[in-house]
């Protein structure tokens, strides 16, 4: 045991400069990210093997019900089910929560009436609410989408508001200046002044807004991913509950990611530039 | 422009017929209180020659940027009027064009979009206005960064983009906001004479806010001078210089000495107070 645990750093130490100084930087920043995935990983298996809890499995475990999950059809047909009220709540929160950020950001009325009631709703218990969606919404659809909505909507709509009210006065002042209409105004330079706060309120929205997926799917019905994960702990299968919820992280994280590509395509082209 | 000032700019009476001395602007009167009572101008009264350039200097805070806005119709006066070409002006027109101190370039958008976004605005189509573009970029020595970004230039880069957007857009009058502010002493030198090389070919009527004396007198005919609190015309002093010699030769002439000694003389009293009352800026040259 000693042994080991002196040889390893000593053999790190002696190999580094020279295998460090070989690789090009972007396949040290690779390797740098890899290897950190491996370590995290490592200890999740060893924390499993030891293991910690009776409900915590190894990440072998949990990797190979992930397998088995996805070559079944079982996380095809719970993100179907999850997806259809994700999409249509965080879509509809997009669009009205933008133009009410728009609107907000634009009318000192509008702004005066809405960015309280927006504030108290994001600073609300909002998990607390979903329950209580029931009496109006039942438990169908409607519901998982009000409970998306719900949760989505103040950081989008606070986010979208604050994009706005931040354009530099000086790019609004130029737009008068070279005679832009109203509409030019927002669409050419009000909007992509904003579209980074926008769209950081739209990753934020959309990270809510599965929470507001899985929490309806847990609390009002079991359905979905969220019903995996209450159904797999039911009977004891952790592993399988793991894997639900890593694959919620790993889809959370894509579509997040592929939302940052969107804002960069739409309206930042400068930052895709070397 | 807003609808709102679309329809007022309709109405505008028309003022007598433009002579051939008819000034190209006339800033008749004007005051302006900011909110809170601030009397930021009062009464300031000055004509702009029509292809000449004139230069409003002063102490900071006597209104240069306030005037220069309100003849752009960027910000309304309280009372008084800005007349140009004949009709009072009610908010900003396709015969006048703006250089701002900090730029204000779109950051999302290239060179060639930022120099051709005033004709972008008013529908000209793509292919015309990026021709249009590209020859101004070639005027102000930007060719080959058509498809930079602002913050991959240089500051001066990025003022003369400015310049450039300002001059595609064709109008008459150029109103310039201290457009060398944030730009080395070096490359100001180079852009005053490039300034001046522009507009020798293409005869515009330029209004020039500055806060150095040497730079007003380098470049102007004409040159107003407003004192502080609130801002008031004190002077207009036209610098008798040939302008046929080299630009060192101009800067050590007994005309533009005597200019800039002209200026510092009525500029003077207001350092003086300033050093009495170091918590505010002073005037710099």
């Amino acid at each position: 045991m000693t042994g080991g645990g002196l040889a390893a750093p000593a053999a790190g130490a002696a190999g580094r400069p020279s295998a460090w100084g070989g690789w090009p930087p972007a396949t040290r920043t690779w390797l740098l990210r890899a290897g950190s995935i491996v370590a995290v990983l490592a200890l999740w298996e060893l924390g499993g093997r030891i293991p910690v809890s009776l409900t915590f499995p190894s990440f072998t475990a949990t990797a190979a019900a992930f397998a088995g999950m996805l070559a079944d059809g079982t996380f095809l047909r719970a993100y179907s089910e999850t997806g259809g009220p994700l999409l249509v709540g965080v879509g509809l929160t997009a669009i009205g929560g933008v133009a009410a950020g728009l609107v907000m950001g634009l009318s000192p009325k509008a702004e005066w009436l809405g960015v309280p009631l927006f504030v108290i709703l994001q600073a609300a218990p909002s998990a607390a609410i979903i329950p209580l969606i029931t009496f109006i919404y039942g438990i169908g659809f409607a519901a998982k989408v009000f409970a998306v909505v719900l949760l989505s909507t103040p950081v989008i709509v606070l986010n979208s508001y604050r994009g706005i009210r931040n354009t530099p006065v000086s790019l609004i002042e130029m737009s008068e200046a070279f005679l832009a209409s109203r509409w030019q105004r927002i669409w050419k330079v009000i909007l992509p002044a904003a579209s980074g706060l926008i769209f950081a309120g739209l990753r934020l929205g959309l990270a809510q807004g599965f929470t507001g997926a899985i929490l309806a799917e847990l609390l009002i019905t079991p359905t979905g991913v969220g019903d995996l994960i209450t159904f797999y702990r039911s009977q004891a299968e952790y592993d399988h509950m793991y894997a639900s919820i890593l694959s919620i992280i790993l889809v959370a994280s894509v579509s997040i990611t592929l939302l940052q590509r969107l804002e960069g395509v739409l309206f930042r082209p400068e930052l895709r530039s070397p | 422009m807003t609808d709102a000032k679309a329809a007022t700019d309709a109405t505008a009476a028309p003022g007598p017929p433009v002579g051939a001395d008819e000034p190209a602007v006339r800033v008749v009167e004007l005051t302006k209180d900011y909110p809170g009572g601030v009397r930021a101008l009062e009464g300031v009264t000055f004509d702009v020659p029509a292809g000449q350039l004139t230069t409003l200097i002063g102490p900071s805070g006597c209104g240069k940027t306030t005037t220069l806005k309100i003849v752009a119709g960027l910000i309304p006066a309280t009372a008084g009027q800005v007349i140009v070409d004949g009709r009072r002006v009610t908010g900003p027109g396709p015969e006048r064009a703006f250089v701002f101190q900090d730029f204000a370039l779109l950051p999302w958008a290239n060179v060639l979009r930022n120099v051709a976004f005033g004709l972008e605005l008013r529908g000209v189509p793509r292919a015309e206005r990026e021709a249009t573009a590209r020859e101004f970029i070639a005027k102000t020595n930007l060719t080959g960064f058509e498809h930079h970004y602002p913050h991959q230039l240089s500051g001066g880069m990025r003022q003369r983009v400015g310049l450039a957007r300002a001059l595609a857009v064709d109008a008459d009058i150029l109103l310039m906001d201290e457009p060398f502010a944030s730009v080395d002493e070096q490359i100001r030198r180079a852009f005053q004479e490039d300034l001046l090389r522009l507009l020798s070919d293409a005869r515009k009527t330029v209004m020039f806010v500055t806060h150095s004396i040497e730079e007003a007198v380098y470049v102007s005919d004409q040159i107003v001078i407003l004192t502080r609190g609130p801002g008031r015309v004190s002077n207009a002093v036209r610098p008798e210089i040939a302008r046929d010699g080299s630009p060192d030769e101009i800067r050590r002439s007994r005309g533009y000495l005597d200019a800039v000694e002209e200026i510092w003389g009525e500029l003077r009293s207001y350092v003086e107070q300033d050093m009495q009352a170091p918590q505010q800026t002073g005037v710099a040259s």
